[in-house]
């Protein structure tokens, strides 16, 4: 039996996370001495208000799809991968070698390899953790984080020593050619106010037909059912004959791919040269949004739009009042991850048990009004019900 | 219904003081963080000296990360902040490609060129001022070894290291100057732990005066060598006060002079080369209360004397970014 219906565990138990997260953010604003309703309005009018707004809200929304689109694939197959940082860093460096080593002809064509090249590059990372977790047991979580620090290091490495400009200071490979730049929002949806300097590009659509695929390959393909079986109960996948190794690996792929083609956004698509730091984080919050997304892909896309509308929200509150330091806006965003992901069921706990109890009084309810009433069935069904937890 | 009233209201109100506000300057800080007590803090400094003197207000923006530096730049222009002020050498490759998106907002740079027509490019001539601290650390020096702890290794760290090494072989031919760079990514600007790795490595080797050229890092560093009773320099803001008695002296690089200036000419900053040197006093050396005691009278002098000497030309200090080479050994 259902604990509860749908709607209420994909939307309602979010939005009251998400109220709880930025109550407790009003305080911390009150506790600096500023207004939190201003501080609200400041955020929405920033992330919302206007085309700029809206770019960079939609900007970071296409990271954290690619990135919590990863954490979901993953989450099917039970397989923690925290190691979406050093795929996404990876997948930056493939996106680089495609635009800089290979004259290409036209964007478009540019855009197809870049895409195959950072989830190439994205994929390998994720291979490895992958491979050991498959083989030897090693835990994914463990391997993966410290993936994020051996990739970081790598990026430096390969920044300082082989792709720095000669001449130039700045660790960061030159500017990529003119013939991949991506057009950007003020090209093809121009006439709803974007300008030139919009970070929003097409690797948005990217995005979307990645949520697609993401849910044609787990609900609709054999090789989803298997992940999804192998992630519910691994004994009895590999009795229904479905190979264990193999789904731990195809499944980790496809996570790090995913994860790593977040770089034609931010390196190809904005910055148009790959730096230091290029994730930014995106990696851990694409954590948060597969958590409260539930791991599917329409969750997923929501999800991403409140983080990227946190992120935008957050750099324009910095901006506006000053006595919000870059500290505090970490501290909300903080906050809105604690309670989605880490809090999740302190809300869903009593959710359930109201549903619960709703569930039985119109049960009993039923049950009173039919000719042939069972007055035990709602009484000993209570305990029952609250075992299964 | 009334909420949503006083809601456009509140958004009205906004609205007007919004477009109300015309052109304040912005100040954009780098990595080390506003409150590095060096390089980022001097530019903060000169930007509340402009404040209190005029009463205006300004916008100022700090980053957390490399990729953020074209966002920040484009809601500051947005904004119609004019001039826009940033402190750092990697706003470089980015202003390049800003400035020509907002021509009618004039841009600022320090310690970078950049070749456009409605940029400023501000550059100082640290080695001058290095040379000066050169001399007065291997003057104070007993061990005859001198260290010198940069922050992020790039060609502008090593013009610092460079001159410190020249000043400090000219008033003693006989000196060793150790240098060690923190790190290779602007995360080297920020990282006081391994400065004080550093810091004690080079009293280890001998090392009785130690000058951190190395933004927020310099306080590891500083801290190290006033904990083992050495003297340190600090550099770009006056550190003296940090560890009054054990700081020989700072390197001052007038950052805080830059941005006032800035600030001051507004919208009709003239675009261009800026080189501030000795001469401008765009660099130097720090004399308060604070150290008054450890530069002796001889000191004073024979410093003094060199810093006419560079102004008059007749000692030219090599500069490292000319040819990449520095004319002193360092170990």
């Amino acid at each position: 039996m259902d604990k509860m219906p749908k709607w209420a565990d994909v939307i309602l138990i979010p939005l009251i996370s998400v109220i709880l997260a930025l109550l407790v953010s009003g305080l911390v604003v009150i506790f600096i001495g500023e207004s939190p309703i201003e501080a609200m309005q400041i955020m929405i009018r920033g992330a919302f208000g206007n085309a700029y707004g809206w770019g960079y809200t939609l900007f970071y929304t296409t990271n954290f799809i690619f990135t919590g689109l990863a954490v979901a694939v993953a989450f099917h197959a039970k397989m923690f991968n925290i190691g979406g940082e050093g795929q996404a860093a990876l997948g930056g460096l493939g996106v680089a070698i495609i635009c800089l080593t290979i004259p290409w002809p036209h964007w478009s064509v540019a855009l197809l390899a870049a895409v195959i090249g950072s989830a190439v590059f994205g994929a390998a990372w994720a291979a490895i953790p992958a491979y050991l977790q498959a083989k030897r047991g090693s835990h994914i979580v463990i391997t993966t984080i410290m993936f994020n620090f051996i990739a970081s290091a790598l990026l430096v490495y390969l920044l300082v020593n082989v792709f720095r400009v000669p001449g130039s200071m700045a660790p960061e490979t030159a500017r990529f050619p003119e013939a991949v730049h991506l057009p950007n929002a003020s090209q093809f949806a121009g006439f709803l106010g974007f300008r030139p300097s919009t970070p929003l590009n097409v690797s948005f659509f990217v995005a979307i037909l990645a949520c697609v695929f993401v849910w044609l390959l787990i609900w609709r393909t054999r090789l989803g059912y298997e992940i999804r079986a192998f992630g519910h109960s691994e004994t009895a996948a590999v009795y229904a004959g479905i190979h264990p190794v193999k789904i731990v690996m195809v499944s980790m792929l496809i996570s790090g791919g995913l994860a790593g083609m977040m770089a034609i956004n931010g390196v190809m698509g904005e910055a148009e040269r790959l730096v230091i730091d290029n994730v930014q984080g995106a990696g851990f919050v694409g954590i948060a949004v597969a958590l409260m997304g539930r791991s599917h892909p329409v969750g997923v896309f929501l999800a991403a739009l409140l983080f990227g509308a946190l992120y935008q929200g957050g750099a324009e509150l910095e901006f506006e009042m000053p006595a919000v330091s870059r500290e505090m806006i970490v501290v909300i965003q903080a906050l809105v991850i604690l309670f989605t992901g880490a809090l999740d069921n302190m809300v869903r706990m009593p959710m359930e048990a109201f549903f619960l109890a709703r569930h039985r009084r119109q049960e009993a309810a039923a049950a009173a009004a039919a000719p042939n009433p069972k007055p035990d069935a709602a009484h000993t069904g209570a305990p029952a019900a609250q075992r299964e937890e | 219904m009334s909420m949503m009233k006083s809601f456009l209201g509140a958004a009205a109100a906004l609205a007007i003081t919004a477009t109300g506000a015309l052109a304040e300057p912005a100040l954009v800080f780098d990595l080390g963080g506003k409150f590095d007590r060096s390089f980022n803090e001097a530019a903060f400094n000169g930007a509340e000296m402009w404040a209190e003197e005029t009463g205006e207000s300004y916008r100022e923006i700090e980053l957390q990360n490399d990729a953020q530096r074209e966002q920040a730049l484009r809601r500051l222009a947005e904004a119609g902040s004019n001039p826009i002020v940033m402190a750092g050498f990697a706003f470089g490759s980015t202003l390049d490609v800003i400035a020509p998106e907002y021509p009618d907002t004039s841009f600022v740079i320090i310690d970078a060129v950049v070749d456009q027509p409605n940029v400023q490019s501000i550059i100082f001539q640290e080695h001058e001022g290095s040379y000066l601290v050169g001399m007065l650390a291997a003057m104070a020096s007993e061990s005859g070894t001198v260290g010198f702890v940069g922050g992020m290794d790039i060609p502008l760290i090593s013009r610092f290291a460079c001159g410190y090494a020249q000043g400090a072989v000219a008033a003693n031919p006989d000196a060793t100057v150790l240098a060690n760079m923190t790190g290779t990514t602007p995360a080297a600007w920020n990282d006081p732990v391994r400065g004080g790795e550093l810091a004690r490595g080079q009293i280890e080797r001998g090392a009785d005066v130690i000058y951190a050229a190395a933004g927020g890092t310099g306080i590891g560093v500083l801290q190290a060598a006033a904990d083992a009773g050495v003297f340190g320099i600090g550099v770009d803001s006056n550190q003296n006060y940090l560890h009054p008695g054990s700081m020989l002296t700072s390197m001052l690089k007038r950052v805080d002079v830059a941005v006032y200036n800035a600030f001051t000419a507004g919208e009709e900053i003239e675009p261009g080369l800026v080189v501030l040197g000795l001469e401008e006093e765009g660099v130097g050396y720090a004399l308060d209360e604070y150290n008054e005691e450890l530069i002796t009278e001889e000191m004073m002098a024979a410093v003094d004397e060199a810093r006419a000497a560079i102004i008059a030309g007749d000692i030219e200090v090599h500069n490292f970014s000319d040819d990449g080479t520095c004319p002193v050994q360092m170990q």
